[in-house]
């Protein structure tokens, strides 16, 4: 059994890559975690895409605000320095290139940088997109937070996608309960290995020719903040 | 002497006719307005296209407007939560169209109604099903496809307070569509917690101008404020705390 972090573990890696000043976005689900991991010392920006800037913890409960709400439609607070807009503002903020990071989650992220996830094209399904598709295209650096495998032990790293596309060549890095990879003009980089990962394994797990990046980066990114 | 104050929320929404376009505020509950849809439902219009980011949660509001089968096609962006069992089921049933458009596009489209753009090219959904047999144009290396405007007959938003001109004032993040819909509708009609008088909003304050507002009827403070104050006790939905105990008030889903 090789290692794997947990989801609480991978949130705290994606929350140290995130410099002081940057204005960033977390999708539904598991990316809302890297929040909590947010060093208290450093002035990150969360935005929230329903409306805001400055998105601070959840209230207490007696302290529910129906009116504060984030994108996964939870209560949420304001910090100081928050700010309220129209959707047409909060998503020309996304679209436009001006959010640093946003961290999404994935069925599928193909070598070239594509991203599937918000659907799985079942049929019968009901349909839902959501900000998924600016959300992917929009901000400057589009990180990825996933299991690198699914339930079924299929890859979500793939050559190419074979779920409905979120958006083409958006992903810049997909962290992994294994491992952390950059996408390349030339595939994926592994950029970071956790534990007894080895760049070979993970080759044989996803069936994928990888770059091995690992000397380069690994000692920055280990010590974080 | 300009005055949009309406006497009634029945008044507000008179004139909405069978087949008609209906652009609904809020972002789940967050300033959606569910007095005016209560007070459409009563009124009776049905065949209706709705625009609205969700497609109602709960049984209240636009659920309880679908659940009366008034609802044609809706146009929105994320119909699919765990709580939107009415829109799922006409959804299934076949009883119901559906037009999914990113959120960023719909917010957009929205907005370049109510700005007279005739129609404007955005990366958002390229390459992707949403955007399929859209025209496409590369701009400076990049591919985008044309999007078109969404305009409506009627505009239901919700606000904090208005004036009798229609100035608006919304709360916190409850604002989300209110602006771009009272823009893009032939008749914006508002429901606020409070008139206040010609002059009190702050012009610095206004979120939207009254030129962009027609009606305006009062329903009363929200539940979780008391003279403007906040004071909370409720749960996400608004509901006093002892009536929602054993619920996960802070909890919640897209």
């Amino acid at each position: 059994m090789t290692t794997k972090l947990s989801r609480a573990e991978l949130a705290q890696r994606i929350a140290a890559a995130i410099p002081e000043g940057a204005f960033v976005n977390l999708g539904i689900g598991a990316p809302t975690m890297v929040a909590n991991y947010l060093p208290a010392d450093l002035e990150i920006i969360l935005h929230t895409e329903n409306g805001m800037l400055g998105m601070g913890p959840a209230p207490l409960a007696g302290e529910v605000d129906p009116d504060l709400i984030n994108a996964g439609k939870q209560a949420v607070t304001a910090l100081d320095g928050a700010a309220y807009f129209h959707q047409a503002d909060s998503f020309g903020m996304m679209r436009g290139g001006h959010l640093d990071v946003c961290v999404l989650g994935a069925f599928q992220v193909a070598e070239n940088g594509d991203l599937a996830n918000w659907s799985t094209g079942a049929p019968g399904a009901v349909p839902a997109v959501g900000g998924a598709m600016d959300l992917a295209i929009g901000a400057k650096e589009v990180y990825v937070m996933t299991d690198l495998l699914t339930k079924q032990n299929e890859s979500k790293l793939v050559a190419a996608c074979s779920y409905p596309l979120t958006g083409i060549g958006c992903v810049s890095r997909v962290y992994t309960d294994h491992a952390v990879f950059d996408v390349t003009p030339e595939g994926f980089a592994v950029r970071e290995l956790y534990g007894d990962n080895t760049v070979e394994l993970l080759a044989t797990l996803t069936g994928l020719r990888l770059i091995d990046a690992t000397t380069a980066s690994a000692f920055d990114e280990t010590k974080g903040h | 002497m300009i005055n949009k104050v309406v006497s009634s929320v029945e008044e507000a929404v008179a004139g909405v006719v069978d087949g008609a376009t209906v652009m609904v505020g809020g972002f789940g509950r967050a300033g959606q307005p569910l007095e005016l849809i209560d007070a459409l439902i009563a009124q009776g219009a049905t065949d209706l296209t709705i625009i609205s980011n969700n497609a109602g949660n709960g049984d209240v509001g636009l659920a309880a407007l679908l659940a009366a089968r008034r609802v044609r096609k809706i146009v929105c962006s994320f119909p699919r939560q765990p709580d939107s069992w009415v829109f799922d089921g006409l959804y299934r049933e076949g009883a119901i169209e559906l037009e999914l458009v990113p959120q960023g596009n719909l917010a957009e489209r929205i907005r370049a109604a109510g700005t007279g753009i005739g129609a404007f090219f955005s990366p958002t959904g390229v390459g992707t099903q949403l955007a399929e047999g859209k025209e496409t144009r590369e701009i400076d290396g990049r591919v985008y496809s044309l999007e078109y405007p969404i305009r409506a007959d009627f505009a239901l938003i919700s606000a904090w307070k208005a004036d009798r001109w229609g100035n608006l004032v919304y709360r916190k993040t409850a604002r989300n569509f209110g602006p771009i819909m009272a823009a893009a509708a032939t008749t914006t009609v508002v429901q606020v917690d409070e008139i206040v008088s010609l002059g009190s909003i702050d012009p610095e304050n206004v979120a939207t101008p009254s030129i962009f507002v027609q009606r305006v009827a009062v329903v009363g403070e929200r539940e979780w404020l008391k003279d403007d104050v906040f004071v909370g006790g409720v749960d996400l939905e608004g509901r006093p705390l002892e009536a929602s105990a054993g619920t996960d008030s802070a909890g919640g889903s897209r």
